[in-house]
């Protein structure tokens, strides 16, 4: 039977289907509702009210909860905040900034004055340059926010799971996002409530302790404090499948531990001891290898590290890129929501990307899609090409051009004038390449499937090379988890090797003497630096470019010194990206412009041989190589004949005929030059690596 | 990548004229610079003389693509026409729209006349069909363009006036009206669901 109608109870109509109420709520929230609402407060959405009545309630009994509230909102870089746990819906990074503009006023009226101090706004905004246009968080959720800023005085919070949160003990900001994020995650359902037991008791402890610093909140307990395993535990534990919810807290007070050794260390053990427990669980816990793993620790300091872990397990937003040279961003915008897309601009660098968010139809099988409206494209990939910004009228080569993206973008900047030449070394991706462009509506592209290294003998003099170099793929995780592991030494080497002799060739290909060009702009999708910087720089030895800025004003700078490597101040100008700072994929860029077309010979007296053999064409920069790069050659160094050994090894496909006068010379050289001890030089290519 | 001989010229050139009647010359003089056809592996390449120059210059075993493909010469020697052609023959302003919005695609002709004179509109509910190659029928029909004669070459369109493909006028215009909902009226020959469809086949 179905439900009477009866016209006389008019149904509320509102905004969704929840709007209509079961008869009776309005009874039961009564209940929960302040009798008016105080005057000047902010007016509270439901479950604002809720949590408001609870809370009064639930105020002065129970477990004391303690309730940070001075920490609200927030990215996650800030302190721990039990909030973050306390809200089953995910945090938009948005609604976070929305919450801290409430966090003006300052203190907290009741009597957790003493030990409840508003934290410090570490940053006030999510790394400011946030790709994904944050659409503004709900309503709800900032009314939300604010209002826990206001009411300072709950010292428990009891969410609506009647879980009683409370004082996060180890967990880290990211981690509680992660929570957040991962509510399937294993672990971490246990995480929360053995927390919960634990600070439960322990609470009463910290009730009375007093805060550090206001950014610093001590989420251990003297006695609770993190131990290294002994030998015996490791053993048990390499016997037993691995327990991811104990190697994440492990994880977690590691990372406190080193975060303040001097104070929280353990007697006589070493940092490296807990730096290597650290290596050895966060590789079981994210599944990579122990050698990309040390590599990252390298790159990044430790809390950015778990940051960039996290980024890498979560996928980035789809993007996509409108084409102008079949219709304005605002027309596809206009149709693709008419066909049920939810986008939004891509930010304010971008001119014609949009971020999609959902959408009821696949978005690469749309007919605006089909008819060549847009093209699906990661956002870091527009940067490379806004960095080269090719006119209208140039030759441009895009020398890995598949599939296409890129390619096309150039074309329509230029508006389908002047050349591109479009390349790429692998027959299959092609095919692709030809499609997009077709579908595209791009005329002026010849697509050429060569090997990078051979240009310029099949074409030079272009005015702009683009050169988006195969690489380990370290900074695209998220599309291909199978990186953290297949990763190793070799492959590193055998990629960094390639991309020098790329960009040698591409350097080669440009005209210096263009009026309106002789720019190159070299990208990776990683974040190795051997890929990156060292490339880089070893480009700047070996030619007549310099480097210069890439016109994107946001992103990280590059590395002018990593380790024990010096490269040359100006890699400040290039860029560096990461997922978990931009939200888009990690990505290099370097923008070269070449100020003369000759090519730099190596120093006469070291290697007449092989001068007179090495005639000024392609083969120049392999020749070039062994013999020391333009530094002084009284400074003699032993490593020399190391690297002579292995470019030989490596370019045997090019030039063997040259390549013979150089062994002949190889053992005179090995007489000529006093060992000395090696000096550290920076960019050498060492076989092993380096 | 060789231009393209008598017989080959002749057969794209009928095969265009089906669609476009005797505006050919349009395509071939345009003011941004003069025009021509070459053969690459069978496949028929539309490209401006200056990319001309920089395709000859690529050795001929790298050269996949150059300009825009037109459409293939099968084993017989007949020419058909490929969805990739579409750009071109469709016509370049759109109706309906205000201002001429830029367009960096191909220049507009220098006749004020559209290049595709025989149009035929599908209805929203049969664009995703036509977009999976069948033919369009009766009932999927919106607008027709007056005088249409049998197997004629039309340009289909969606209703919001984009390009969706080529086809063959089944009936003519008078024939549509009279004929019922199921019959096909316009033979489907290639369409933009193509890119998807056959990725692969394109080069």
């Amino acid at each position: 039977m179905g439900r009477k109608l009866d016209p006389t109870r008019k149904e509320k109509r509102g905004p969704g289907r929840k709007a209509r109420k079961q008869r009776g709520a309005e009874v039961e929230l009564a209940r929960f509702l302040p009798p008016e609402p105080e005057s000047g407060r902010k007016k509270l959405s439901s479950h604002g009210r809720k949590r408001a009545a609870k809370r009064r309630l639930g105020a002065g009994s129970g477990p004391a909860g303690r309730r940070p509230l001075g920490g609200g909102g927030g990215g996650g870089e800030r302190e721990p905040t039990a909030e973050e746990q306390l809200s089953p819906q995910k945090e938009k990074r948005a609604v976070k900034a929305a919450g801290q503009t409430a966090r003006g006023r300052s203190g907290f009226s009741d009597g957790n004055s003493k030990w409840l101090a508003p934290a410090k706004a570490k940053k006030t905004q999510p790394k400011g340059n946030h790709v994904e246009l944050s659409s503004d968080g709900e309503v709800e959720e900032g009314s939300w926010e604010m209002e826990e800023e206001e009411d300072g005085s709950s010292e428990e919070m009891v969410d609506d799971y009647g879980a009683s949160s409370s004082e996060e003990e180890e967990l880290l900001p990211i981690e509680k996002a992660a929570l957040k994020q991962k509510p399937d995650r294993e672990g971490l359902s246990e995480d929360d409530s053995e927390e919960e037991e634990e600070a439960e008791e322990a609470s009463k402890q910290k009730m009375g302790q007093k805060e550090e610093g206001p950014d610093l909140q001590l989420n251990l307990d003297i006695d609770e404090q993190f131990k290294l395993p002994t030998s015996e535990e490791i053993e048990k534990e390499a016997a037993e499948p691995p327990d991811l919810h104990v190697i994440h807290q492990r994880i977690q007070g590691n990372m406190e531990v080193l975060q303040d050794f001097g104070v929280k260390r353990e007697e006589g053990r070493s940092r490296q001891e807990y730096l290597a427990l650290l290596r050895r669980d966060m590789a079981a816990y994210y599944s990579y290898s122990d050698f990309l793993l040390t590599k990252l620790m390298d790159i990044f300091p430790l809390p950015e590290l778990i940051n960039f872990l996290e980024a890498n397990e979560v996928p980035r937003p789809v993007t996509i890129r409108t084409n102008t040279l079949k219709t304005r961003r605002r027309d596809l915008a206009q149709a693709l929501i008419n066909r049920g897309v939810n986008l939004d601009p891509l930010g304010k660098w971008s001119k014609t990307g949009l971020v999609i968010y959902d959408s009821t139809v696949p978005i690469g099988a749309t007919p605006e899609y089909l008819a060549g409206h847009y093209m699906l494209q990661g956002a870091s990939s527009l940067l490379p090409v806004m960095a080269l910004a090719p006119q209208e009228n140039e030759r441009i080569l895009d020398m890995c051009c598949a599939p296409g993206g890129k390619t096309s973008y150039i074309a329509q900047l230029m508006k389908n004038t002047g050349m591109i030449l479009a390349n790429d070394s692998s027959a299959e991706r092609l095919r692709s390449v030809v499609g997009n462009l077709h579908r595209l509506g791009v005329t002026n592209a010849v697509v050429s499937n060569c090997d990078g290294r051979q240009f310029p003998k099949v074409l030079g003099g272009f005015d702009r090379v683009l050169l988006d170099a195969p690489c380990s793929g370290t900074g695209v995780i998220s599309k291909d988890p199978a990186v953290k592991t297949n990763k190793d030494e070799k492959d590193i080497q055998r990629c960094a090797h390639l991309q020098k002799e790329l960009i040698l060739s591409a350097i080669d290909s440009v005209n210096a003497a263009s009026e309106t060009g002789g720019y190159i702009v070299y990208c990776t999708c990683s974040i190795m630096v051997e890929e990156n910087e060292c490339v880089v720089d070893y480009a700047l030895k070996k030619r007549n470019v310099r480097l210069v800025a890439t016109g994107l004003d946001f992103g990280k700078e590059g590395f002018t010194r990593f380790k024990d490597r010096r490269f040359h101040p100006s890699l400040k100008s290039t860029r560096r990206f990461y997922p978990h700072t931009h939200n888009m994929d990690g990505f290099f860029i370097a923008k070269f412009k070449k100020f003369s077309n000759a090519i730099p010979q190596a120093q006469k007296d070291e290697e007449p041989a092989v001068e007179a053999a090495a005639p000024s064409a392609v083969p120049d920069p392999i020749i070039s190589e062994p013999p020391p790069k333009k530094k002084k050659l009284e400074e003699s160094k032993a490593d020399k004949e190391q690297k002579l050994p292995q470019p030989a090894l490596k370019k045997k496909r090019s030039l063997q005929a040259q390549r013979r006068p150089l062994k002949a010379v190889r053992p005179f050289l090995k007489m000529m030059r006093p060992k000395v001890p090696t000096r550290k030089k920076q960019h050498r290519v060492k076989a092993n690596g380096q | 990548m060789r231009p393209l001989t008598e017989a080959e010229t002749r057969a794209v050139f009928e095969k265009l004229g089906k669609y476009i009647g005797e505006n050919i010359q349009l395509l071939v003089d345009r003011p941004d610079g003069t025009y021509c056809f070459r053969l690459h592996r069978d496949r028929v390449y539309y490209l401006s003389e200056k990319l001309l120059k920089l395709a000859a210059s690529v050795p001929r075993e790298s050269l996949v693509a150059a300009g825009s493909c037109f459409g293939k010469f099968t084993k017989s020697q007949k020419f058909r026409l490929s969805v990739t052609a579409l750009d071109f023959l469709a016509p370049y302003a759109k109706v309906g729209h205000g201002p001429e919005r830029p367009r960096a695609g191909p220049a507009a002709p220098l006749s004020a006349a559209p290049l595709s004179q025989y149009k035929v509109w599908v209805k929203p509910g049969s664009e995703q069909s036509f977009l999976y190659g069948n033919h369009v029928l009766k009932s999927g029909l919106g607008r027709v363009t007056e005088s249409t004669a049998q197997y004629q070459g039309v340009v289909v369109y969606s209703m919001a006036d984009v390009p969706l493909g080529f086809g063959v006028a089944a009936k003519s215009t008078q024939e549509c009206r009279k004929v019922d909902p199921l019959a096909i009226v316009v033979f489907h020959q290639a369409d933009v669901g193509e890119y998807v469809r056959n990725e692969d086949t394109l080069t």
